[in-house]
Parts: C-alpha cells; sequence; structure tokens
C-alpha cells in the first residue's frame, strides 16, 4: 500500500488555523498562565498575614504600572478560561458541537471573556475613587 | 482469575488505567471555581485601593475565609490536573515528563499550603 497518497494532517506554517483551533490553544496557554499566577495570589495573602508594612508594599506594587500590567492580563486570562471552560463543559454534557454553533460560541467566549475584564476593571477604579 | 468479562475489566479504565479519576476530578473543581474565583475577583476588585485594615476584616471574615481556602483547594488541585495533561502532551521524555509533574504536583501542594497557613493567620489573628 501506497502511502503517498494519503490524507496528511495540516502543516501548521501553511494551514490557517480556524478560530476554535486557536482558542483551543489560548485556554491551555491561559491555564498555564494562571498556575504561574497563583504566586501572585500566594504573595498578595502572604502579605496581607504578614502585617501592614508588608501588605502596603504589596499594594503599591499591584498599583504601579508594572503590577497593572499583570493584573490586566491575569484578569483577561482568568475570564478567558473561565469562559471557555465553561463552554467545555457544555461540549462535556454533549451539546454544542455543530459546526456554526462552535463558531458563534468562539465569539461568545471572546466577548464574555472582554466584557468581564473591562467591567471588573471599571468597578476596581470606581470603588478606588470613591474609598 | 476474575470471573469479570474482559469487557467488563476494561469499562472505565481508559488508556491510562487509572479510569476517569482525573477526568472527573478535573471537572468538579472546574464547577466549584466558577462561583468561586467570579466571587473572589469581584471582591478584590471592590477592595483595590482600601486600607489595610478593611481589607484584612474583609477577606478575614469566616464565610469569606472558608470561601478563599475553598478557592485554594480547589484551584490548586485544578491547576496540578491542568499542568499534568500539558505536560503529557508535550514532553516527550519519559523521565522529563515525570519529572515535570512531580515537581508541579510538589509546587502545587507547597503553595497551597502558604495559601492556607497565611488565609488561617488572617482569619484568626496572629
Amino acid at each position: 500500500m501506497s502511502s503517498s497518497n494519503r490524507p496528511l494532517s495540516p502543516h501548521l506554517d501553511v494551514y490557517k488555523l480556524p478560530l476554535s483551533a486557536v482558542i483551543s490553544i489560548v485556554h491551555r496557554g491561559t491555564g498555564a498562565f494562571l498556575t504561574m499566577g497563583t504566586l501572585v495570589l500566594v504573595w498578595w495573602l502572604m502579605a496581607l498575614a504578614g502585617g501592614e508594612e508588608a501588605f502596603m508594599s504589596a499594594q503599591s506594587f499591584m498599583g504601579s504600572f508594572f503590577g497593572r500590567l499583570i493584573l490586566f492580563g491575569w484578569s483577561f486570562a482568568l475570564f478567558f478560561h473561565l469562559c471557555n471552560g465553561i463552554r467545555h463543559l457544555i461540549w462535556d454534557v454533549g451539546y454544542g458541537f455543530e459546526k456554526d454553533t462552535v463558531e458563534k460560541s468562539s465569539l461568545m467566549v471572546l466577548g464574555a471573556a472582554g466584557f468581564l475584564t473591562f467591567f471588573i476593571w471599571i468597578i476596581a477604579f470606581s470603588f478606588g475613587v470613591g474609598a | 482469575m476474575s470471573l469479570r468479562s474482559p469487557l467488563g475489566q476494561a469499562k472505565g479504565l481508559g488508556s491510562a488505567k487509572e479510569g476517569l479519576h482525573h477526568w472527573w476530578a478535573q471537572r468538579v473543581t472546574a464547577i466549584a471555581l466558577i462561583p468561586l474565583t467570579v466571587w473572589f475577583a469581584f471582591k478584590v476588585a471592590v477592595l483595590s485601593m482600601s486600607d489595610y485594615q478593611t481589607v484584612l476584616e474583609s477577606i478575614g471574615s469566616p464565610w469569606s475565609a472558608a470561601l478563599i481556602v475553598s478557592l485554594i483547594v480547589a484551584a490548586f488541585y485544578h491547576a496540578a490536573l491542568g499542568m499534568q495533561v500539558i505536560y503529557e502532551d508535550y514532553v516527550s521524555h519519559k523521565g522529563f515528563r515525570i519529572a515535570a509533574i512531580m515537581v508541579t504536583n510538589l509546587l502545587m501542594f507547597l503553595l497551597g499550603a502558604a495559601a492556607i497557613i497565611a488565609m488561617v493567620r488572617i482569619a484568626l489573628g496572629g
């Protein structure tokens, strides 16, 4: 049997990945990124447990440009992984596998993650001004 | 000699020979994390510019501390399970793969323990 005419898997450097494939990879990427981000959570809780001085220095780092950049990336990664994770749970119970449904839910995941990220930063800033 | 049929023996075990446990644990922690992360993220956002005493009291109140400890357990367990799948897919060298999974599991346990100790101190006063 000749092997030359068999269908090939897509060559990744010449194949335009569909949106759902990109989202699938980003789901893993954000998962790994959030795993590293748990360090920030542990550090923040440790600072809060360590007393006022430790907490204020942690807060001032989080409030700096670099700290906010990390938190912004982290919040988007969190909401993206959350929304796409819910999509995975819906797939797990057997719904939403049709091609156009997958296309639509891909866009819904991106929209919802973007909205939640935007919304939480609005809340953070509005409470900051009010306090 | 087992009296179970070959089908009965194979059912539910899968290629990893440990059945559904990994998959199921990842789903259970995922479902727990949906309300916990949303609640915690917005709580932190609201507290982002508050002073030390306010944050300490809010994070350390009994219900809040219980929810955060639950969040920590679910999140680190979920992270360890997820990282394991990533290593299994992309690290082809068996020794490196086992080492990576082991180091990640131990690290996730240590970080989880550290976060819980911090929460105990925040909730009970140190």
